[in-house]
């Protein structure tokens, strides 16, 4: 297998994994405001306590890999969506610091702020997230010498805020899948009313979405034509989908979580199977567009680096199954919780 | 202002705020390991309510360097695009090994380390508590090795791609120990033992002179002056291995340190001075002749190159250059004082009655702290004008497709949240130190069958009523 085309799928992986993981936990702390009393609210923030700060590890290696892999990818990107990263950085700072601090005072206060800071920077990152996938399938000003060429308002297209809302409601989706994973009661059976009705809602905006983008986005789907077995994700994606519903209503919490994970993988598969080879396209001449080829470090690092991926993996794998193990189970309230 | 300026300041403002933390989670890591293994060792139960107590403080820390952390990673793209265009390919692979080799270990079991303590055994928590500290010096290592290539660039080709250059790898081990990174890396990682020692020993000794818990604050302070001591002694000898390296292969570096503007045999070593940019020479200059010499190349009349053997375009700033490294060197000799002293001191345990050293020691985090981010500045300001030495320079490095107002906006916000970020945190640091560690378990035969029960009950120690206790 070509190198480029490798690191393009790996690169889909470690973002895979990101969403998958952190995705409940954005979806948990945008559902965390919905939470009635104190008690529930440090039940939300400890069933991802030990969790969320392993899964942002997967973000942090999605973007030291891109910037080893593509270099030219990960420079115009990120200098590109200068002010949305701003904002997606500030917003997983807040994330992070809320959960940490909110529990070291008992002033309502306190505890309210941080509680809305948590509630809204997950919210906002799913929201940018979601903005910066739509942004990449409509393509972005990217003059010659792969320098971008637009503004702020540029990345704030009607198609990308409805990615972006489509992005937020999966998330919130696959959090009140977790949280039906992780609580027990009277409480576990509100967390999976919101999950039906986060299901509604993601399943309204993802036909919305499938829609526009197959009408206005022809060049999504180029590459099916040409390689038939894509329709393989397309079918996983309708079969998890279809099952989220079906092991929620046959109540079996762990299925429906490995349903909206297989949906989440999927999704990303697309969404890389839309974008290959090209990693940025410019909207102003397809020829300046940055593809696996014309971004990509050289053929040794890109060796060197899938050396690196392949003796690290399955520690980063075995690290993960060990601490979701020693964490399984309904999440409980002791001593050492926030 | 100029996008360049803009740029630089808000990375030396994230950077600075940033490495407020990895230092203290390393060095408070490595004194976690030694709590905790002399807690399985001796199964002496204040040992495990130090390591406890210091687990929080570590969590706390932890959370907020991950947080601070995130924005170094995608800042060399946002800010610095025609920089990471030049590095990608041999820079970019240091941290991505980071990500895969270091921070899922860190963050990983930290998750034991800090939540798992009644749900793992003894052994196994100790494990996770050695592997988080094990992930926090390997994230060094790759960090460092990554900061090392700029400053000593070394494994690489230069290739051009279509008009422009860029750094290929040639040898990717020559990269990984390129000439600087094993001196660096030791030095990097001796200051923040150094630092974590000083934390501790402030904490300690605080405790002490305030008559809490005089056991507990006695166990932690004995370990922390002795790693503080050692580390503070061997500090000085690699700065040592580093100036004559430095010396080597970035001589304008080296010159700018030490306010040498003129080449010269029998190079003085500055005991004081003020740098002059006018005149190009030391101010009220007190100094011990041949002594640089000697340092550097071992023989009093050797010469060393001063900063007139560069053109003016490619000197770093002198007196900023200057006054980080001797203000460095300032705190760094204070300390060896004062933790030697301390060291001293404990033979006989004299050091627990001593209120002034005490008094000094409760100091001495300041010290300590300020000594890091002085030698990172004066690592980064001394490679000025270059971004890598010698192969591209700063002001060339920047992304041009950012507008200098939204560098603008995004260095206010930086600075507001930061500003927000450290008072929270110093208060919540603030209020667990004057909590302390949780009481110890009393003793079985001293108190009531009842007591023993519940003890028998919760072998962990923790009070059966404290999960309600605290909302």
């Amino acid at each position: 297998m070509d190198l480029r085309a490798l690191w393009f799928v790996l690169l889909g992986i470690l973002l895979s994994g990101y969403a998958i993981l952190d995705g409940f936990d954005l979806g948990v702390g945008i559902l965390h405001l919905g939470a009635r009393d104190d008690r529930e609210r440090r039940l939300f923030m400890n069933s991802i306590g030990p969790l969320w700060d392993g899964n942002e590890v997967w973000l942090v290696t999605f973007g030291g890999a891109l910037f080893a892999a593509f270099p030219e990818a990960y420079a115009t990107a990120f200098s590109a969506f200068y002010l949305p990263f701003m904002l997606l950085l500030f917003a997983l700072i807040f994330r992070a610091v809320s959960m940490e601090f909110r529990g070291k005072r008992s002033s309502p206060l306190w505890r309210g702020a941080w509680d809305v800071s948590f509630s809204a920077a997950s919210f906002l990152a799913a929201l940018l997230f979601g903005v910066a996938v739509g942004d990449s399938m409509l393509g972005i000003p990217i003059a010659r010498g792969h320098e971008f060429a637009g503004g702020f308002l540029d990345l704030l297209r009607p198609y990308a805020l409805l990615v972006g809302a489509l992005n937020v409601s999966l998330f919130t989706l696959h959090g009140a899948i977790y949280l039906n994973l992780k609580t027990g009661g009277e409480l576990q059976r509100r967390v999976r009313r919101w999950a039906w009705h986060a299901f509604g809602i993601f399943l309204t905006l993802y036909l919305f979405t499938t829609i526009v983008t197959l009408v206005s986005l022809p060049r999504a789907i180029a590459n099916f034509q040409r390689l038939p077995w894509l329709w393989g994700a397309v079918a996983v994606n309708v079969l998890a989908l279809a099952n989220i519903p079906r092991s929620l209503f046959l109540r079996r919490p762990g299925q429906a979580f490995l349903s909206s994970a297989a949906s989440i993988a999927a999704l990303i598969a697309l969404f890389g199977a839309a974008l290959y080879p090209n990693l940025i396209v410019s909207s102003l001449n397809p020829d300046w567009s940055l593809t696996v080829v014309n971004a990509s470090s050289s053929a040794k690092t890109l060796g060197i680096m899938a050396v690196i991926a392949l003796c690290g993996m399955p520690f980063v794998l075995a690290y993960t199954a060990v601490i979701y193990w020693v964490f399984r189970g309904r999440v409980e309230l002791g001593k050492f919780s926030y | 202002m100029s996008i360049v300026t803009l740029s630089r300041l808000q990375f030396a403002l994230t950077i600075m705020f940033h490495y407020l933390f990895p230092p203290l989670s390393i060095g408070l890591g490595l004194l976690l390991v030694l709590m905790e293994g002399a807690y399985l060792r001796t199964g002496d139960k204040e040992w495990e309510s130090l390591a406890r107590f210091w687990t929080k403080i570590f969590a706390v820390n932890f959370a907020m360097g991950v947080a601070s952390g995130i924005v170094m990673e995608f800042q060399f793209g946002t800010n610095w695009a025609v920089y990471s265009r030049f590095v990608g390919d041999v820079f970019g692979s240091a941290l991505a090994a980071e990500g895969i080799f270091a921070f899922f270990l860190e963050s990983g079991f930290l998750a034991v380390l800090v939540f798992g303590w009644d749900r793992v055994s003894a052994r196994m928590h100790f494990l996770s508590t050695c592997l988080v500290a094990l992930g926090a010096l390997f994230s060094a290592v790759w960090i460092i090795v990554a900061n090392s290539w700029q400053q000593t660039p070394a494994g690489y080709v230069l290739v051009s791609h279509g008009g422009v250059l860029r750094a290929e790898v040639a040898s990717f081990w020559a990269v990984v120990f390129n000439p600087s990174s094993i001196p660096r890396l030791v030095h990097t990682v001796l200051g923040a033992w150094m630092l974590g020692a000083a934390f501790v020993a402030s904490v300690s000794a605080f405790y002490l002179l305030k008559g809490r818990g005089p056991s507990l604050a006695r166990k932690s302070l004995a370990v922390s002056v002795l790693l503080g001591a050692s580390a503070s002694l061997l500090l000085p000898l690699s700065g040592d291995v580093q100036a004559r390296l430095i010396a080597r292969l970035q001589p304008a570096k080296l010159a700018a340190f030490e306010g040498l503007y003129r080449s010269q045999p029998r190079a003085p070593l500055t005991l004081f001075g003020i740098p002059d940019g006018k005149r190009q020479k030391l101010r009220a200059e007190l100094a011990v002749p041949g002594l640089l010499s000697w340092l550097v190349h071992r023989r009093l009349d050797a010469p060393v190159t001063g900063l007139d053997a560069f053109p003016p375009g490619d000197r770093p700033p002198v007196a900023a250059s200057y006054w980080l490294f001797h203000s460095m060197v300032g705190c760094g000799l204070l300390l060896a004082a004062l933790f030697c002293a301390a060291a001293w001191g404990l033979r006989g345990g004299r050091l627990y009655g001593q209120r002034w050293l005490l008094k000094a020691l409760v100091g001495s985090v300041v010290p300590a702290l300020a000594a890091n981010e002085l030698g990172w500045c004066a690592a980064e300001v001394g490679r000025q004008p270059w971004i890598v030495y010698g192969l591209l320079r700063t002001r060339d490095a920047v992304s041009r497709s950012v507008p200098a107002p939204e560098v603008l906006l995004s260095i206010t916000l930086f600075a507001l949240i930061y500003a927000l970020l450290l008072a929270v945190w110093l208060s919540v640091l603030d209020d667990k130190i004057r909590r302390g560690p949780e009481e110890l378990p009393a003793a079985v035969p001293a108190r009531g069958w009842l007591e023993s029960a519940a003890q028998l009950a919760d072998p962990a120690g923790g009070s059966l009523t404290e999960a309600k206790e605290e909302p």
